[in-house]
This record gives structure tokens, sequence and C-alpha cells, in this order.
């Protein structure tokens, strides 16, 4: 069994995203495929899933030429995709969820809910997540365990070629190496694996061969064994980038936030920490650990049950000079319907007017610096609508929001999470700009690397309580990870 | 060159465009094809028959932008008339219509803290003030109120040269409600709360009291066109204004806002409004029976709809 793309391209109306891409998959095979934002990744995931159309080039399985009309059509030839965006149904069970369109009936025509609920359990069991019970409703599951189901729905009926987008952004620990266990049963199998990420160490311990996708075409075709991390990046970028983490800051001054036993029921218990003028403070947690919740409360979002250093709301937080970038930055950071302009006003707009009206002029001002600074792309963005940018330069505006208000504390929440590598150095670099600007930053990140290496030091996080404080400097990635689940000293 | 390789901008103004040319044709037909279209009466009519759906249709636009909806405007339109007529004969009339508008406004108030403060679903809110409010009406008076003094019919009759001063009164909400949603940290918080209400919570904005402020903002009008029709008609019937929640949604969905929230145009939902107004004087000059009016009305807001959408597929 093999997949290939030969000179594949594709445009939307006038403007061309893939210019002419070649890709050969082999059975038993996991091929990943690393780009930057923008790259044409996404086009190409659509193309063999069958959710869009090439305009020309050929797709062929096991040397026939094949024709994707749809994603059924993509569904039947073996071919299943799991994108990043999660489609399960959260008022629904698992089971449900799993078996949709295609529930075991009786004779009478109704659902035969135990043999579904089975079925469900031998699905889960086989992709390796038993640990998932078929009768949850699957909003009650954490994302992680969302993207679970989702994975174990797409390997329901017979695999050939199972895509992965992202599929490790939300996975942490113990259910970061289930999915490593899936990937080489299926492999083993001999299903085509093709891997989308931005985590290269995840793509060199994992892949058989990788292609480097920039500016709609295949750059380079290698394999872990030829190339190193280092190099991966340089190409997706197109420029050298001589070191990814800024160097660390000073000892920092005087306290800019301090927490008191804070606890929130049935979320986080007793947590206490500083945060200082001028540092930068990781946040590590797995998921599901209150990290997010923690960060949430103190920014007044949702009120603790006891303990200080919470503030009363989201207003009384911003007035003290608090910033939050949530996590999710669709449902939480950006109103998709309005313009780039008047998503990064919103946080400012009371303190921006004449009289009772908004200063416009004043307002486009201030926003254009911003989109400058950040080099929010494209540079000409303010009037389209931020749905249109891509999910890195989305990003860039959710800082912007928070920027314009000049928070002396800013807190943020898995900031590069489905960022792409050059956009994430821009992050760091400017995370980095602003602490040695005297700005207390508090980084939550589920990555090992970045939170160690764009830190000075850690808060580890293990099922709502502070399980360990650590001085990034020195520390290893495994020491951050015994103490997030428990078995360090 | 196709519409499809236009800019966005330009596209946008294409529709602005073809919206103006429809009002356009229907007024050239309808001077055209009818005597009395271009009469002195006809027109004065018009601009008279505009007020009610025109200020209803701007507070459902402002609660629709919430991602809400305000079914209880026809009710308030009958109490806050029949209250005013009511209390003509204790009060001197500017102070009886201010009770008339204030009881819109305390509706709204209500209507917005009930979906504000208790979470409930704006639609069922809405339709329980709908039915009790219209019983508040007839429970107020079950028969038609007449204030026999003539100062109670200037509010609704008065003319400013050509216009009617209740025309140039809804002129005003309008020019005041654009400039409120599109210059106003307020309005534009409204906007950006029926677009996603957390993301505007998290930026510090208060939601619950913006939602608030924009029921109560459908209800002052909703009860400032109660007292303006029970004016102009000079008689005040507990049983007025029933389905006119409709026209005002209709009009809203004419100018293209989302009843899902976030999306929605003052300039654009004013052309809805002058839409159907011509669509109702346009039946009525020829003649039409008004059942089959009900059935044309229907049948035009689908085709204007379906217009709007086939553009933005395009799109």
């Amino acid at each position: 069994m093999s997949l290939s793309l030969r000179n594949v391209r594709k445009s939307y109306g006038d403007v061309e995203v893939l210019h002419g891409v070649d890709l050969v998959g082999r059975d038993g095979e996991v091929l990943a495929v690393v780009g930057a934002n923008g790259a044409g990744k996404s086009t190409l995931i659509r193309i063999f899933s069958g959710a869009h159309e090439m305009s020309s080039g050929e797709m062929r399985i096991d040397d026939e030429p094949v024709h994707l009309r749809s994603p059924h059509d993509a569904h039947e030839r073996g071919i299943r995709t799991v994108y990043q965006e999660l489609s399960i149904v959260p008022g629904l069970s698992v089971t449900e969820n799993l078996l949709m369109g295609r529930f075991p009936r009786r004779r009478s025509g109704l659902i035969d809910w135990p043999a579904a609920h089975r079925k469900a359990k031998e699905l889960l069991d086989a992709a390796g997540f038993g640990a998932i019970e078929p009768r949850t409703v699957a909003g009650r599951l954490t994302v992680a365990r969302q993207q679970m189901v989702e994975i174990a729905k797409a390997l329901a009926g017979e695999v050939r070629v199972l895509v992965l987008d992202e599929p490790s952004a939300v996975l942490a620990g113990s259910d970061l190496d289930a999915l490593f266990d899936l990937i080489r049963r299926l492999k083993a199998r001999g299903v085509l694996v093709v891997y989308v990420s931005h985590r290269l160490a995840e793509v060199m311990e994992l892949a058989d061969s990788i292609v480097v996708i920039k500016d709609g075409v295949i750059i380079e075709t290698t394999e872990p064994s030829r190339t190193s991390e280092d190099e991966l990046i340089r190409l997706m970028a197109g420029r050298r980038l001589e070191q990814i983490y800024p160097d660390r800051r000073d000892e920092p001054g005087e306290t800019r936030l301090k927490v008191d036993s804070l606890s929130r029921q049935g979320e986080f218990s007793d947590v206490s920490f500083e945060l200082r003028a001028g540092e930068i403070v990781g946040l590590f947690g797995l998921v599901g650990s209150g990290r997010s919740e923690m960060a949430r409360c103190v920014f007044g979002a949702e009120p603790p049950t006891s303990g200080s250093g919470a503030f009363r709301s989201p207003a009384d937080a911003i007035s003290h000079g608090l910033a939050l970038v949530t996590e999710d930055r669709k449902r939480t950071g950006l109103v998709g319907g309005m313009t780039v302009l008047d998503n990064i006003a919103l946080a400012t707009m009371r303190a921006t007017t004449r009289g009772p009206l908004i200063d416009m002029p004043g307002r486009r001002e201030r926003v254009a610096g911003m989109i400058d600074r950040l080099s929010i792309q494209p540079a000409r963005c303010a009037t389209m609508p931020v749905a249109a940018l891509s999910g890195g330069n989305q990003q860039k505006a959710v800082l912007a929001k928070w920027l314009l208000a000049e928070p002396r504390v800013l807190i943020l929440d898995e900031p590069t999470r489905g960022v792409d590598m050059a956009t994430r150095v821009d992050i760091y670099r400017m995370i980095d700009a602003l602490a040695r600007e005297g700005l207390a930053v508090l980084l939550i990140s589920s990555d090992l690397t970045e939170v160690l290496g764009a830190t000075d030091r850690v808060l580890v996080m293990r099922e709502g309580r502070l399980a360990g404080e650590l001085r990034s400097e020195g520390t290893t990635e495994d020491e951050v990870l015994a103490h997030a689940i428990g078995v360090a000293a | 060159m196709s519409v499809n390789a236009l800019p966005k901008i330009s596209r946008d103004l294409l529709v602005t465009a073809a919206f103006g040319l429809l009002i356009v044709v229907m007024v050239v037909v309808a001077a055209v094809t009818t005597e009395s279209f271009l009469t002195q009466a006809n027109l004065t009519n018009l601009l008279k028959q505009m007020v009610t759906i025109g200020l209803l249709a701007y507070g459902m636009l402002v609660v629709i932008l919430t991602g809400g909806i305000d079914l209880s405007v026809g009710s308030v339109v009958a109490f806050s008339g029949i209250l005013t007529a009511g209390m003509v004969s204790s009060l001197p009339i500017p102070a009886a219509m201010a009770v008339g508008v204030v009881s819109g406004i305390g509706f709204g108030l209500v209507n917005g803290v009930l979906v504000a403060r208790f979470g409930l679903a704006p639609f069922v809110v809405t339709l329980a003030s709908l039915t009790t409010i219209r019983g508040l009406a007839f429970v107020y008076s079950e028969v038609p109120i007449a204030p026999e003094d003539p100062a109670f019919f200037t509010l609704g009759s008065a003319m400013a040269g050509p216009i009617p001063v209740s025309t140039l009164i809804m002129f005003a909400v309008f020019l005041v409600g654009g400039v409120f949603l599109t210059r106003t940290p307020a309005g534009r918080s409204i906007i950006a709360i029926g677009g996603n209400a957390e993301t505007v919570r998290l930026a510090g904005i208060n939601v619950r009291r913006h939602v608030v402020l924009a029921y109560t903002i459908s209800g002052l009008c909703a009860g400032l066109a109660g007292v303006i029709l029970a004016s102009r008609v000079g008689i005040a019937q507990p049983s007025v204004g029933v389905a006119f929640e409709l026209d005002a949604i209709a009009a809203c969905v004419i100018g293209g806002a989302s009843l899902a929230g976030g999306k929605g145009s003052v300039r654009a939902t004013f052309g809805g409004v002058l839409v159907l107004v011509l669509i109702n004087n346009l039946l009525n000059l020829y003649g039409v029976q008004s059942f089959w009016q009900q059935v044309l009305k229907g049948l035009i807001i689908i085709a204007v709809i379906l217009a709007q959408r086939t553009n933005r597929v395009r799109a």
C-alpha cells in the first residue's frame, strides 16, 4: 500500500496556495509533515481527507489514480483524518460519538444500547485508550481524553492511512505515551501515518521520513537520522535561528502579584506563589492539574473558595495591571466576527474615549502601532475580520490586545500552542523584552522545553496543588515531569 | 469583471448599492404604476407608518446584536399607549407620555435582568413578557381609551414642514443609535458580546450590565413607539401591536443582521424598515386583499434574504 501525490496544486479563488506538491508515503511508515503556519500543511491535510479537491495534479493509492470528491470518498478508501479542532459533540456520550450513524440495531429497529457500549469499548481498547468509559458524556472528559475519543473514532473499520493534525497539542505525560504506542502499533499493522506537528522532538522520535513544506512547496524530504531539529527549524523558517530562547534575566525586582493559599472547590487548593517585576515564571502541569483554572481565578474570571490574591472580577484585575492571554483563543481570546482593529482595542475601549465617544483616529493609530510592533501579518490587516488571520497571527492579535492595556503582570496560558517555530521565537523574544522592561510574566505551558528554556523559575502543579518550585537553570525536563506526575522525592 | 474578482470592500458596496437600488425601484414602480403614491397624503402617511416599525426595529437590532431576541415589543406598544391615554385625565400630557415611555423602559429592564442575571433564554423570557404585558394592557383597560384633549394628538400628527415630527424623532433615534453602536464603548461591547461573550467578559467588560442595557433600549424604543402610535391614531387600544415584533425582526434580518448575534448594521436595518413599509404601502395602493398581503410579504422577505445569502456564498 502506498499513497502518492504528484504535482498537486490548489487554488482558492485567484490565490494558489500549493504549487505542485510531490509526496510519497509507504505502508507501515510514519510520514511527518512539518512547516510554519501558513506553509500549506492544512491545505494538504484537507486534500488527503477529501474535504477540498485539488485544483490539478494526481493522487494515487497503490499506483492507481484516485479522485477524492468528499470526506466520505476518503473514508471509503481507508483514509482517516483527525483534525486539530475537535469535532466531538459534547452533549452526547462517548459511545454515541464513536458510533454516530452506525449504531447496532435490534430487530425492532431500535438501537441496541448494550451492544453499542460493547462495541465502543472494543474500539477504545483497540486504540489503547481503555481508560475511557463509553457511557461518559463526552463534554465531561478532559480535552486530552476527547482527543483520544476522536482518534479511536477514526480507527473504526479498515484504516490504511491515518492523518493526524497536531495530535499532541493537548496531550502530555501518559496520554502522550499512549498516543505514541498507538502510532507504533498502527505502523506495525502496515498503516501509513501522516503526522503533522510543530513539536520537532516528537517528529524526530516517531518519523520514518520527514517532509518540510514552505510557501506551498516541499522544500526538503529527509529522515531523522540525516537531520536535526535545528536544521528543520532553519528549513521551516527559511533563516537560521541561532538561539531559540533569549538569555536569562537578572535578579527580579519588587513583588507584583502575591497569591496566598488560594483554593477553588474541585479545581485547585492551597496555591501560594509570588511574581516579581522582571522575571518570567513558568507554570507546568499536565492537563487537568488545575493550572489554567488557577490563572482564571487569580484574574477574577471565577471566584475562589478561600485564600487571597485573586481579583474580584476581570475588570478589577485589569485595573490593577493584570492581563490574561487565555489558552483557547477562539473561545476566550477573540471575537471571531469582528475586525482585527475591534479585537485589539477591546480591552482598552473605556480608557480611550473623548467624551462619550471612542477616539477613532487615536484608536486606529495605537492598533496600527501594535500590529507593526508584533509584526502581525498581513501588515494592513486592521479592517480584516480577525478570523481571516492565520493561527500564529491570531495569537499575536490577542497579545496585542493585552499589551495595549500596558499590564504590569502578564499571564500567558499556552501562548505557543499550535504556533510554528518561527513565530514562537518571536513570542519568546517579545516576552523577554517585556520582562526586561519590568513586567512580571507567568508562562503556563505543557511544553517542557519551553517551560524551562524561556523562564527563570518553574512552578509545577499536580492534581490542583503546587508540587514544586525549581530554578530553570540547570533543571532537566525529567525533573519537572517527575514533580508533575508525582514520582519526585 | 466578475463580482468575485472585486476586492472585498467594493463587493460590500455592491451589495449595499443593490439594496439601495431595490428601494429606488420599488419607489419608481409605485410612482409610475399608481396615481396615488406620489400624493402628499400618501407620502405623509408613509412617513408616519414608518415610525412604529422603525423604532421597534432599532431596539430589536440592539437586542439581536447581543445574540438575544425581544418578542415583547408589540405588547409594550399596547401597554405604554393605553397607560399614557389613561393618565391624560390626571396628568399634564407631556408627563403622561413620559410615564408611558418609562413603562417601556421598566419592562425592558425586567426582560434584561431575567436574561442577564438569571441566565434565562431570551426567547422564553420575552415570550412570557409578551403575554404578561398584553394581559396587563387589558387589565388596565378592557376598552379603548380616547382622550379628548387635542394636545394629545400633537406628537403623532404635528408636521415640521413636509415631514411629520414623529418621523423626525425616529430618524433621530437611528442617527443617535448608529453613533451609539459604532462609536461608544457600550455599543461596541454590545456587538462584541453577541460575537463572543466570554472573550468580552475576560476583557474586563461587564457583560450582564450591557445585556440589560440592550433590552432596556428595546423597551425604551417600544414605549416611545406605543405613545406615538396612540397619539397618531388618537385612540389607545389594548389590542394594538399584535405581531409588531415580527415586523421588527424581519426589518433587522432583511438588513442582514444575524440572529446568532454579533452581526448587523443600523443603516441596513433602516433599509429593511423602508423595504417593509414600501411593500405594505404598495400592496395597499394596488388594493391587494390583506390576507394576500401577508402571504406576499412573507415571500418577499424570503426572496430578499435568499438574495443576500447567495451574495455571501459567492463572497
